[in-house]
């Protein structure tokens, strides 16, 4: 028995813990890293897809979902969970909709989700959600862009940017070292595919970015034109590096020089 | 007292409908759209107890609404007027039924509906008729109400699978010009949609 508050989820451990929500947590750990990032007047989502198998249809495999017209939302973790819950969440912006004739906010969305997620924390015989959450959109109304997370434990939060799943350590510090405010289109999609390319190391083909503007237009881009930002990157790391490259050499030089003259002169004052 | 009116033509479903809410004797409103777009190409004009209607057919759009975000693709014509009626059934037999009758106008642009030689069309026009006792019809045209008891002999006589939109709308005009001469308590003001492959947009009735 001195172990039976790791097993019942609704008891917490003489410490405060609720063992089976820190499990949970480690469940998003392990899930494919997706990345949320607002620009000026546009948001965006970049996730990283698992490599289809040959004979898989890579069109049933799709990680980011429509909740609404003006609502996308990404997960971490487990993807059964994940889909019950995209499941819900739809049915909420439908049920809001039919009783007060408005699309959701995606403050209240978030929230719902994220009150799905603490009941499920709470109560008997279930256990919680292995999944946590990036919602994006614009509110009705308005040109602001939102971004929201949601975790396992019912917690959710607004974001710049932010990052969940496998690495999401690494790429939320890259992140915080890069976001600008007030970002435009492209810059934001770049940054978005950039920070994803710290973790994912296949490259283009394993990344899927859907950018949302401010009129709620959704675009998911192209393999072409993501292979397209992932080359200019590269290019751009490149020359980075060659100039770091040049200037060692040069700074190289420049001391062997210095050693050389002082060695011309060495002899020549002796 | 409200009136409904569909019909096919080709390559296109017009539905229309009067205007006025009445309550008792008294008009309450002149400028009523009965007509609820449903879909990319799908919409529904529907008349009865008033708030029933209302009622239903938000209900009716926000299930084919969360239906099509959940499959991506939208429902073809046939099948979610089967899921309305369905759904008219299942309320007539609760507590409190909704009173409620319905034209249902959808323009199939699946490959399956893309008739041989026709392709420029980009599907097949589809009515159904549908009223609050569950029944369902696939028609060439229909109508509800008042109005059914003068427009129906004058389709019969002048409606044409074939027809243009303009002569269409001339044999919608000939019906809503017949209510006006014939019926006591006509409606002043209709409105009217097309759906076509283009999908759904109101249309001017000919003065």
């Amino acid at each position: 028995m001195s172990r039976s508050y790791d097993r019942a989820l609704t008891v917490f451990s003489p410490d405060g813990h609720l063992f089976q929500v820190e499990y949970a947590m480690e469940a998003v750990y392990k899930g494919n890293c997706c990345v949320g990032l607002k620009g000026k007047d546009v948001v965006v989502l970049g996730v990283e897809k698992k490599t289809t198998l040959q004979l898989q249809d890579p069109r049933t495999v799709r990680k980011v979902a429509v909740l609404d017209d003006h609502v996308l939302m990404a997960f971490a973790g487990l993807t059964a969970d994940g889909r019950i819950l995209i499941d819900k969440a739809r049915i909420e912006c439908q049920s809001h909709r039919l009783t007060v004739e408005d699309p959701v906010t995606i403050e209240y969305i978030t929230r719902h989700v994220a009150g799905i997620f603490q009941r499920y924390t709470q109560s008997g015989g279930v256990r919680p959600f292995g999944i946590a959450c990036l919602i994006i959109g614009f509110d009705p109304h308005d040109t602001t862009p939102r971004l929201y997370m949601t975790e396992p434990s019912g917690i959710y939060s607004a974001w710049k940017a932010n990052a969940i799943g496998k690495s999401s350590k690494t790429v939320r510090e890259f992140l915080e070292k890069n976001f600008k405010d007030d970002m435009t289109r492209d810059e934001s999609v770049k940054l978005t595919v950039k920070s994803l390319l710290e973790v994912v190391q296949t490259g283009a083909k394993n990344i899927e970015i859907s950018v949302m503007d401010s009129t709620g237009k959704v675009t998911s881009l192209e393999l072409p034109e993501i292979e397209a930002i992932v080359s200019e990157i590269e290019r751009e790391k490149e020359a980075e590096a060659e100039r770091k490259r040049s200037r060692l050499a040069a700074t190289a030089a420049g001391q062997a020089a210095m050693t050389a003259r002082a060695g011309d002169a060495g002899p020549s004052s002796s | 007292m409200d009136i409904l009116f569909g019909l096919c033509g080709k390559g296109f479903v017009i539905l229309a409908g009067d205007t006025t809410v009445a309550h008792s004797i008294v008009k309450m409103k002149n400028d009523e759209d009965k007509i609820k777009t449903l879909g990319p190409h799908l919409a529904m004009a529907y008349s009865g107890e008033p708030g029933d209607t209302i009622q239903f057919a938000e209900y009716i759009e926000r299930n084919l609404r969360l239906d099509q975000i959940r499959n991506v693709h939208e429902r073809r014509p046939e099948a979610s007027a089967s899921w309305i009626r369905s759904s008219l059934a299942s309320s007539l037999r609760s507590r409190r039924p909704y009173s409620v009758n319905i034209l249902v106008g959808g323009f199939d642009i699946s490959s399956a509906a893309i008739v041989e030689g026709q392709e420029e069309l980009g599907g097949t026009p589809k009515l159904y008729w549908l009223d609050y006792l569950g029944t369902k019809v696939e028609v060439p045209f229909g109508a509800h109400g008042y109005g059914s008891y003068f427009a129906l002999s004058l389709l019969d006589r002048y409606h044409d699978p074939n027809a243009s939109v303009e002569e269409a709308m001339g044999t919608l005009k000939r019906c809503i010009d017949e209510v006006s001469k014939r019926l006591v308590v006509s409606p002043s003001k209709y409105k009217a949609k097309i759906i076509d492959k283009d999908g759904v947009r109101d249309i001017e009735i000919p003065v």
